[in-house]
């Protein structure tokens, strides 16, 4: 099922707590043209290692008007599983993200390679497991699965999200996010329309950051020499923060950048999209 | 002359990726080299495509040609080989390495040849014709300068196109110095070609049999295409009496009129031009021009196994352009050598343990030879999807080490730790407990406010880099106290 705006629905969300006047605007056209029940899959990752990510789309995400549910029974897509090959393993676990997820209009995730597993790789595995109802379900799950920056820009036509956050910021497109999700600009417009924020370019942005999942471990070497470029070039740009819409590719750029206490730090874009004046999400 | 690398296609243990890549990362020089020249090659790849509008037509009608000759390549071998007989040629089957080496090594003999020149062909590299043929007594001579300056350096190619890629000019001069006897010998890249030139030319006209390697062939017409740069390859299809070929099978085209989709997808991806300088076709024998004899040898060494897989299937659709290695991350750091195969990159990482077969150590490790970035997918002119591939071939050889490693597969720590997390990703209670568990014994870890030390196989992760510590209360958690539930 395609996601579409319900143009006939009267907005049922109650007024987002914390909107300033430019946002009220926002946040009644959207619920007005979005009263879609969304979910958020927020990732083994994110859920157990960074919550402040979680907080900051769920905060952010009301802010703009948009009702958010958290189902508890979601636990890992099974991404580490089937890119390591342990794919007979993952299938239990894509049968429960479609399970757990399947009721939902709209799924936002704030992370490109979850986003994208779910999006891309969850045929694949369907059709391993050999099982003709659990391919229907996919398909139909599928296509409701948002990276969230791509969900605020492309489906919402959302870019100002009344955010500020006055730091130098650089942004890493994270691979997932840019070439199997193919979010493009969104990340950028929204980066762009931030109160106070000094943009930088990263250099060779489009080069892989070297993470790779279990890569990172199993080929440490060629992931921190790749690492080192990229850290290379986010110094380049003298940013105190480098963004990404993925926390696991920030955990491996945010690691290095720490171990080498170069004094530069790591946010996820949801927390600086989060971050108001009243409220300065650091 | 011997090659002494370990090469996936000889026999004995191959290195582990991991194993080759960190030798490789440590060669500075080899790291500027290929860093360097793969910089620039792919820039000027972007440029070359972004000039067609129809780019992404183009590749998708290159995808769709060499599907439907998937599909159906029974009948299009068999009509290649008609049309290759009525063209005055010889047709020989081959089903692997043993049998095309002794093939052209008889050939060769039947013509007294004591020498034969080559173009460049990784097909031949794949099989070790020229170990096998100086076994027989034959010198092969390689023509394509890149590939001669790697025989004379005793080396295996570290590039699909651009074999010296690892290799600077000063390098170059030393070499030619050391083993042509060349004196007064500048580094510029005219003075290095033409010392390989002078020596080359007298092989050219001395040899008796060529051999060479093929781009294409057209089942209609029974012609066969190389596609190169020097012209020395020219040279090597039509002044030597005698003409070898050798083919996978998986490259056939249909008609001649695909190569209309195909000349424009192959110079672009590959050296970034318009048009490649030579295009050489030839059909058969023709009286008073070219080799008086032509043989096609069709080769199968591991092919039809990958026919045989749904998803590894379109790894045969490859032209060999090498755009995915000029774009590769992995590959632009590492080089090729950490492949242990003539077919390195993102291309080798899928191809090479389908055609050894999986179950290996050292090529089963190729799969996991990248970040799956898809940089590689994006580039690729006839739209493999590497990364699914790859990501297949995980899966198999995963498969592989539970299903036919006994004991020891079963109880490998690795295969251990993710059962024993699917398990717990498979229930919302045991996940929570998890979160819990993991948060209390990383204590001994965290020390002021980061992990720096992991134990075991986590070790690779806090060489570079350290690790954020489990914070005190999950999302999950916040989300409960929140909602009151
Ligand atoms: S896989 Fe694609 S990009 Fe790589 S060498 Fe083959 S045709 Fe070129």
């Amino acid at each position: 099922m395609q996601f579409s705006f319900n143009t006939s629905a009267q907005p049922t969300l109650k007024k987002p707590p914390g909107a300033g006047p430019p946002l009220q605007v926002w946040s009644q056209y959207i619920s007005y043209h979005c009263a879609v029940r969304t979910a958020l899959f927020i990732t083994c990752i994110n859920d157990t290692l960074f919550p402040e990510t979680g907080r900051a789309t769920v905060e952010l995400l009301e802010r703009l008007g948009i009702g958010v549910d958290f189902p508890l029974e979601q636990t890992c897509c099974g991404q580490m599983h089937f890119n390591t090959g342990y794919q007979r393993e993952a299938i239990p676990l894509v049968r429960r993200f479609v399970e757990v997820f399947k009721e939902y209009e709209a799924i936002v995730s704030p992370s490109g390679s979850c986003a994208g597993m779910v999006r891309e790789v969850y045929p694949m595995a369907a059709e391993l497991a050999n099982d003709k109802r659990l391919a229907a379900e996919v398909e139909e799950v599928t296509p409701k699965v948002f990276e969230l920056a791509e969900f605020l820009v492309k489906k919402l036509g959302v870019t100002d999200v009344g955010a500020y956050y006055p730091h130098w910021v650089t942004y890493h497109p994270t691979c997932h996010s840019l070439r199997m999700l193919e979010v493009g600009d969104a990340p950028l417009k929204l980066l762009r329309a931030v109160r106070g924020i000094d943009f930088v370019e990263l250099p060779e942005a489009e080069q892989c950051c070297g993470f790779g999942g279990t890569f990172a471990v199993k080929n440490a070497d060629t992931s921190i020499a790749m690492l080192s470029d990229k850290l290379g070039h986010i110094l380049e740009t003298e940013a105190e923060v480098c963004t990404a819409g993925d926390n696991s590719c920030l955990m491996h750029i945010g690691g290095g950048l720490r171990r080498q206490r170069v004094g530069v730090r790591t946010v996820h874009l949801a927390q600086i999209l989060a971050s108001t004046e009243e409220r300065r999400k650091l | 002359m011997t090659i002494e690398a370990p090469d996936a296609f000889s026999k004995g243990r191959t290195p582990t990726f991991e194993e080759s890549a960190r030798e490789s990362l440590a060669n500075a020089q080899l790291r500027r080299n290929i860093g360097k020249a793969t910089q620039a090659i792919r820039t000027r790849r972007a440029q070359a495509v972004e000039e067609l509008p129809d780019w992404e037509e183009l590749r998708q009608a290159g995808y769709d040609l060499k599907t439907r000759v998937m599909r159906h390549l029974d009948e299009y071998l068999l009509q290649l080989e008609e049309s290759v007989h009525k063209a005055g040629g010889h047709v020989h089957w081959v089903r692997d390495a043993t049998e095309a080496n002794r093939i052209i090594a008889d050939i060769a003999k039947n013509h007294e040849a004591k020498e034969v020149v080559k173009v460049k062909s990784i097909a031949t590299d794949e099989i070790k014709l020229n170990e096998f043929l100086e076994e027989e007594g034959i010198k092969a001579v390689e023509t394509d300068l890149a590939e001669f300056i790697i025989q004379l350096a005793g080396e295996i190619s570290s590039h699909i196109l651009v074999p010296a890629i690892h290799k600077n000019r000063a390098e170059i001069r030393e070499l030619f110095i050391k083993k042509l006897g060349a004196e007064d010998l500048s580094d510029e890249p005219s003075d290095l070609t033409n010392a390989a030139r002078l020596y080359l030319r007298e092989k050219f006209l001395q040899a008796k049999v060529g051999i060479s390697g093929a781009n294409f062939a057209v089942a209609e017409t029974g012609t066969v295409c190389v596609v190169e740069s020097e012209g020395n390859g020219r040279m090597c299809t039509t002044l030597p009496p005698v003409l070898v070929m050798l083919m996978g099978i998986e490259k056939i085209i249909p008609t001649w009129q695909d190569f209309e989709v195909f000349m424009q997808l192959l110079p672009r991806s590959s050296t970034a031009e318009r048009m490649n300088p030579y295009t050489s076709f030839w059909t058969g024998v023709s009286e008073g021009d070219g080799p008086k004899e032509f043989h096609l040898v069709l080769m199968d060494n591991g092919r039809t196994e990958i026919l045989a897989d749904d998803i590894g299937r379109q790894t045969l659709n490859c032209i060999r352009c090498s755009a995915c290695l000029n774009v590769c991350p992995v590959y632009e750091r590492t080089g090729g050598h950490a492949y242990n195969s003539v077919y390195p990159g993102p291309i080798g990482a899928i191809l090479t343990p389908q055609l050894v077969g999986i179950g290996r150590p050292g090529t089963d490790s190729l799969p996991y030879a990248s970040s799956l970035c898809g940089a590689c997918y994006d580039v690729c002119p006839v739209k493999i999807n590497i990364p699914e591939v790859l990501i297949h071939l995980r899966g198999r050889v995963v498969r592989h080490r539970q299903d036919g490693g006994g004991l020891k597969g079963k109880l490998d720590p690795e295969n251990v730790a993710m059962r024993t997390m699917a398990r717990t990703f498979s229930d919302r209670r045991l996940y929570e407990a998890a979160q819990k568990a993991a948060r209390i014994s990383q204590w001994p870890l965290a020390r002021s406010g980061a992990i720096h030390r992991l134990p075991g196989k986590l070790a690779g992760w806090t060489e570079a880099r350290d690790l954020k510590p489990i914070p005190e209360q999950t999302f999950r958690e916040w989300w409960k106290s929140r909602n009151g539930s």
